[in-house]
């Protein structure tokens, strides 16, 4: 890399970083050429971090408030809603936090999908980043059972149970997990302690998906590879730094849109209800970031094979980059891929929406289409479609469509095939 | 060819290092994961004690047992004959009503759904014995699975009457 000659101008500077490189790599943070035709949708990355250190910074706070046993948790929360300074606020954006974080990563997600960022030379980011996905699931369900009302106990039951689906050891493994014959106050410390431990792994991990992501470096809409540093990039400050402070402004007034006029929209009122292990509610549905998951689930009608399908779609995207056998990155030069990519984002849409419907009737039925069609998606039409589709000539470099001229048209197509 | 690799004797050092380390490692690691399963006090809670006189047939209550409802449920003639009429080739998990309910007035079960764990609701169903709201599970009145995503019967824990007025469960 060009920045790794980088000495400081100060004394003292030069001193330290001979010790500790730490101002090389601030300059190589600062230097990074980043390509510049990123559109907003890359600025989620930005986002996301911040989410993370939100969420940190105001569970540290609300650990000190809540009490993780069973027969005070749920009115610890309480206790932080009405008493403590600000509790209300902190908690709100604790909860709210945890489903603008999803919000977040689903765009990241699909962003990626969009533009084949999951790709050669990129397969690790994108696994990085999935196993960060799994982990923000973990937290937030552990999350989520924490406050112990009607839904965090019915929630917790539901989850563990599918472990039960495993043949032989399943019953073990449940009774382990639970550290009793149920769940209680044992699940209830464990799942505490997890949750806290949780987001510091995510925070290594995220350490990795960005070193790994400057391996290669950002991909961008048109999916090709650059020279950097060019006159296809600028240098991620303050170019890329204002334009993902700016991102993330608007991301905020969302954001405080939902944890100052409808905090408890995206909960559910059972929640407010103590855990009662001796009535189920009526209808027990997950936040609704994990609802696509769920209606996978419901849609199979066998117990360990509906736990199967339901691990097996997130299996089949850590698979994602060999499963995609196109050479070309971006959608924009994949007139089929394009349109594929929209029903799978509406495929995903409505089984979140399965999700939230009782298991019955069309409902069901429908669950299973779209369960079929997520599969099918993955697992046939991205691997044939890289042989099959036509794609649209990619051009050489991000300056060359603007400011043209500057390749004859045979020696793009020849080269196409190279990308 | 090169002449055949003979075990020497740091081979053999090297495996039974690596082997004791095995040894270390599983030893040392096995309190860290065996403290998760349920301790002293949790497994003391082993057996409960449940007054039944105050149930008049048809009725059903549900206690709690190792921190899960288990059903109390005192069955009607018109329930028990239903039960018993069932051809076993249409149960999923064939049992027998007799092997379910001892005494076939009562019927005593774990209040958890074989699916995901749910209570299932009383008197509601399809086969007017238990539904599970959670993910659509109808059992009959003998608390054998009928028709949903349960793959199991209601299971019947080790209970029996200490006197006439008395089960014990556990």
């Amino acid at each position: 890399m060009s920045d790794q000659s980088y000495t400081p101008n100060s004394k003292f500077g030069k001193w330290f970083n001979d010790r500790l490189p730490l101002l090389t790599l601030s300059k190589h943070l600062q230097d990074y050429p980043t390509p510049k035709n990123l559109n907003y949708w890359w600025t989620f990355g930005g986002i996301l971090t911040f989410c993370l250190i939100a969420q940190i910074v105001t569970g540290l706070i609300l650990a000190m408030h809540y009490v993780a046993h069973a027969d005070m948790a749920f009115a610890s929360v309480e206790h932080i809603m009405r008493n403590v300074n600000y509790g209300w606020l902190i908690r709100y954006v604790h909860a709210n936090g945890a489903s603008m974080f999803f919000l977040a990563v689903y765009i990241h997600i699909f962003r990626s999908l969009y533009y084949g960022s999951y790709k050669s030379p990129r397969e690790i980011i994108w696994i990085l980043g999935m196993i960060i996905y799994l982990l923000m699931m973990m937290a937030a369900f552990m999350g989520y059972v924490l406050p112990w009302g009607q839904m965090s106990f019915w929630g917790a039951t539901v989850i563990t149970n599918l472990f039960s689906a495993i043949p032989i050891v399943g019953e073990s493994i449940t009774t382990w997990l639970w550290g009793g014959y149920s769940v209680g106050n044992p699940t209830l410390t464990r799942f505490f302690s997890l949750h806290y431990l949780i987001p510091f792994l995510i925070l290594g991990l995220v350490v990795l998906h960005i070193w790994a992501l400057h391996v290669p470096g950002n991909n961008n809409p048109i999916g090709i590879e650059l020279k950097k540093p060019s006159k296809d990039t600028v240098p991620f400050h303050p170019y890329i730094v204002i334009k993902d402070l700016f991102a993330l402004l608007i991301f905020l007034i969302i954001f405080a849109f939902f944890v100052f006029y409808s905090p408890n929209i995206l909960g559910h009122a059972d929640n407010y209800i103590e855990a009662n292990p001796m009535v189920t509610p009526a209808h027990i549905v997950p936040e609704w970031y994990l609802l696509p998951f769920y209606a996978i689930l419901r849609s199979v009608p066998d117990k360990l094979f509906g736990v199967i399908a339901m691990f097996s779609s997130l299996i089949v995207l850590v698979a994602l980059p060999w499963l995609d056998t196109s050479k070309v990155r971006s959608a924009i030069f994949r007139p089929l891929y394009k349109q594929f990519y929209w029903f799978l984002v509406a495929d995903v849409i409505i089984l979140g929406y399965m999700g939230a419907m009782p298991a019955e009737g069309t409902y069901l039925l429908i669950a299973r289409v779209a369960t079929t069609y997520y599969f099918i998606h993955f697992l046939i039409i991205l691997p044939v479609l890289g042989y099959k589709e036509k794609t649209i000539d990619v051009p050489l470099s991000i300056a060359e469509p603007v400011l043209g001229g500057s390749v004859d048209p045979s020696l793009t197509k020849s080269k196409t095939k190279k990308i | 060819m090169p002449e055949q690799k003979k075990a020497k004797r740091r081979d053999f050092i090297f495996t039974a290092s690596y082997t004791l380390g095995a040894v270390g490692v599983g030893a040392t690691v096995w309190p860290l994961i065996d403290q998760m399963n349920p301790d002293a006090s949790v497994k003391a809670l082993a057996s409960t004690e449940v007054d039944v006189s105050g149930i008049e047939r048809g009725q059903s209550i549900t206690v709690l047992w190792r921190g899960k409802p288990v059903f109390i449920k005192r069955r009607t003639e018109e329930e028990i004959e239903k039960a018993r009429q069932v051809d076993l080739k249409e149960l999923p998990d064939p049992e027998k009503d007799e092997d379910r309910a001892k005494n076939p007035e009562w019927l005593i079960m774990l209040g958890m759904c074989t699916h995901l764990g749910c209570v299932p609701l009383g008197n509601k169903g399809e086969y007017d014995g238990w539904f599970c709201p959670c993910h659509g599970s109808h059992y009959d009145t003998s608390g054998r699975i009928r028709k949903g995503p349960a793959p199991t019967n209601l299971e019947i824990p080790k209970y029996e009457f200490v006197n006439s007025n008395t089960i014990k469960i556990g």
